[in-house]
């Protein structure tokens, strides 16, 4: 019951201060039974949830807690050192015979840029990640800001193209990107091409929501102008529309961008090349310091990429915060 | 439209300098940036390799699967040996063991005709020759040599490929024809999901739904120990072909994983957001600690915890959800916590000076404020990571996108594919629009 409704009942009710509160405390008592209700049957899912999930899995909760630790100590170095050479592809004394094996002497190569100066291949990978994301970005901004136009209430030219576009964009956010990652590998050969094409489509969808809610809240008073002088549709769009809208949509693309370098290397984990694939490599093979080396390398790129699109963002529109969303 | 003289621009370009007199960043900013894009784009694209890859790319698949994402295909062998045509069709064929398709027809000669594509496109198969019609051309091929020849000295249409020692011939969407010394093989394409409800070795395979239903209601059974209702429903689930049983069943892990990581992730986020959020907790060190925690948790990202989960309690969706749990655990603590930050402080004021506790203040000074936020935050991760779980189940995290990419893998299974891909957006769009329903309810407006 909502206040409005209690208003309702206590007008066509004799006032008095009884009245109200009996009203209120009727209230109360079935807001509480609704939210008991709520948690008694968000409980029964929870407790089920996690039984399915336990029957489900490989191995149960409780039995692999322990190991949870094992795997951790694996994660471990017992030379940290590793690690770094992990990173720049420099022989590892561990191992076996003092010599190693593929797990301490890298296999992953050098790059020759200049003489004996070397970009180890780790940074390669990383560079196609960064990049995939990057290029995916563009292309979904590119795409997604005149169909923003289609799909707002207050700019689309018209109905049935408002909804289209609409659905388009849904359907571009909720069809698996891996699907199309997995035709496009079919046709392109594997390759980071393929996941360029997976994660742009998925920003276009994803880009294009919040740009058209950007801009469906602008002030109207501008194209009341460019309508009065007679404009065009696009003269509408570009004059009176697009100045108010492009900090904001500059913020929503650099705030993707940091998604996409995640989704990029997650594609690549499923054949779109780059880091991600070498790091699924690494951790199925048991290849602890090549894990932590490459998790390591990820990590600071991540937080160098967040921190270079807070500062753009900052730059561009000031301090506004804007909430992370998918 | 009046013409502006001299003094009048001058009038009012005095009185807007800031809209005529821009500086180089203001009046240039947009264009350099643009500038930007498209070097950037040359060099993504020789980075890339972009035109080789183009060039090696084979459009032609994607007619090829898209259209195997919608039909299946049967693919008779004939081999003739002596005098005898003997017909023979693969293990797993969609007709079945025992298949007699009425476009196969034997005339009282011995020799076959398969009807391709009605009866415009034909093979008929003699004990010498294999006769192709098609394209409006009747083209007999001599099998009886070492290698398959076209007989007659015409030039060979463009629709037929000639290797060392096979023919092959495009029909287009209905099949095509592989021919070699003393064996034709045929492949005929039909449209739709075959098998889709019984697969061949049901009871009820191939029967029409009138004699189906009719066998369920009020049938003899067909097993004496099982009734014919769960029979069929044992059949349906468990169908070889399509693996319902399976594929729900990893749907359902799907959103399970969703659901548990995003609560158990907003539970514990719950009341660490409270510790990080600086105008509630006043400790500068715990603040940045706590959000520097959650940065943490949320960049090494769903993928990488995934692999680590999988390693430690195997493949299954409890690994998925630990992902989803630790990941959301960071989102949800950055997003909760710059709720608190954004509060209302005169009702905790308001409670602080009637001397209640601490933990009164925060119950009735705050959570009030905050709920309908952590709600709607908690129900749109929730319907996020429905979406975004497809993908982690590929590297062994349980749900559907192990069996997604495995269908994949095979390049045989498209039309599976695309079941899994309809069952994942139906799923989806559901989620969106009950997630939209429960949340504009509890926020008392309508939320887009």
């Amino acid at each position: 019951m909502t206040i409005a409704d209690t208003q309702l009942k206590m007008q066509s009710a004799p006032q008095s201060a009884r009245d109200i509160g009996d009203a209120w405390s009727k209230m109360v008592a079935k807001r509480r039974l609704y939210t008991g209700i709520g948690l008694v049957v968000l409980l029964v899912a929870f407790v089920s949830s996690v039984r399915f999930a336990d029957e489900n899995n490989a191995g149960h909760f409780f039995d692999r807690l322990p190991h949870l630790f094992d795997f951790l100590s694996w994660l471990i170095p017992k030379d940290w050192s590793d690690v770094y050479r992990a990173l720049f592809d420099l022989a590892s004394p561990n191992g076996a015979n003092g010599a190693g094996g593929e797990e301490f002497n890298f296999p992953l190569g050098r790059i020759y840029v200049w003489g004996d100066f070397y970009i180890p291949e780790y940074f390669e990978l990383m560079i196609i990640t960064i990049n995939v994301a990057l290029v995916s970005t563009i292309i979904g901004f590119v795409f997604a800001v005149p169909l923003s136009f289609f799909a707002a209430r207050n700019m689309s030219p018209s109905n049935p193209v408002r909804l289209v576009t609409k659905r388009i964009m849904e359907f571009l956010r909720a069809f698996p990107e891996i699907v199309i990652a997995g035709l496009f590998s079919a046709i392109l050969s594997i390759g980071p091409i393929a996941a360029i094409i997976a994660v742009g489509l998925h920003t276009i969808g994803a880009l294009g929501k919040l740009f058209y809610e950007v801009v469906e809240n602008i002030d109207m008073k501008p194209d009341e102008g460019m309508r009065a002088v007679g404009a065009s549709w696009t003269e509408r769009a570009r004059f009176a529309a697009l100045p108010q809208v492009l900090p904001n949509f500059m913020s929503y693309a650099l705030l993707r961008l940091e998604i996409n370098v995640r989704a990029s290397t997650i594609i690549g984990a499923v054949g779109g090349g780059g880091i991600g694939e070498e790091l699924k490599l690494s951790i199925s093979r048991g290849f602890g310091a090549k894990t932590l080396a490459l998790v390591l390398l990820l990590f600071l790129t991540i937080i160098a990429v967040d921190q270079f699109s807070a500062w753009l963002r900052r730059r561009l529109v000031g301090e506004h915060a804007f909430l992370l969303q998918h | 439209m009046s013409v502006i003289d001299a003094s009048r621009m001058q009038e009012i370009e005095a009185r807007y300098p800031e809209m005529l007199h821009r500086s180089f960043r203001q009046r240039f900013g947009a264009l350099m940036i643009l500038i930007g894009v498209i070097l950037y784009g040359f060099y993504a694209v020789w980075f890339f390799n972009l035109p080789k890859v183009i060039a090696e790319a084979h459009w032609e698949r994607v007619g090829i699967y898209l259209s195997e994402w919608i039909s299946y295909d049967v693919q008779p062998e004939f081999r003739i040996s002596g005098d005898k045509i003997s017909i023979k069709y693969p293990r797993f064929s969609p007709l079945g063991d025992n298949p007699h398709p009425d476009w196969v027809k034997t005339a009282p000669d011995g020799s076959m005709t398969v009807s391709v594509s009605g009866t415009s496109r034909t093979v008929t198969i003699t004990k010498t020759q294999a006769i192709l019609t098609a394209h409006g051309a009747t083209i007999p091929i001599d099998i009886t040599g070492d290698v398959p020849k076209i007989v007659g000295s015409e030039p060979v249409p463009n629709w037929m490929t000639v290797y060392d020692d096979n023919i092959l011939a495009n029909m287009g969407f209905a099949g095509d024809v592989s021919i070699s010394t003393d064996r034709v093989k045929i492949r005929k394409r039909f449209i739709g999901w075959a098998n889709f409800v019984f697969d061949t070795h049901s009871p009820f395979f191939d029967k029409p739904a009138s004699e189906v239903i009719g066998l369920i209601v009020s049938g003899p059974r067909l097993e004496p120990d099982q009734s014919n209702l769960s029979l069929a429903f044992d059949n349906i689930w468990n169908n070889g072909a399509w693996q319902h049983g399976d594929v729900w069943t990893k749907l359902f892990q799907t959103v399970v994983m969703a659901f548990l990581g995003t609560l158990l992730g907003s539970l514990v986020a719950f009341p660490l957001a409270f510790l990080a959020a600086r105008n509630i907790t006043p400790n500068r060190l715990l603040n940045q600690v706590l959000k520097r925690f959650f940065d943490f948790l949320r960049s090494v990202d769903m993928l990488i915890w995934a692999l680590f989960l999988t390693r430690a309690f195997g493949p299954g969706p409890l690994a998925g959800s630990g992902a989803i749990f630790l990941t959301e655990t960071g989102t949800l603590g950055k997003l909760y916590s710059e709720g608190l930050e954004n509060i209302d402080n005169k009702p905790r004021e308001g409670v602080k000076s009637t001397g209640s506790s601490a933990i009164l203040v925060h119950r009735y000074g705050i959570v009030p404020q905050i709920v309908p936020v952590i709600v709607s935050q908690t129900l749109y991760q929730w319907e996020s990571n429905v979406r975004g779980a497809t993908i982690i189940g590929a590297v062994g995290a349980g749900g559907i996108g192990l069996k997604l990419w495995e269908a994949m893998r095979t390049n045989a299974n498209w039309e599976n594919v695309a079941y899994m891909v309809l069952l994942i957006l139906i799923v989806v769009f559901l989620f969106d629009a009950a997630s939209n329903a429960l949340r504009s309810r509890l926020m008392g407006t309508r939320v887009r």
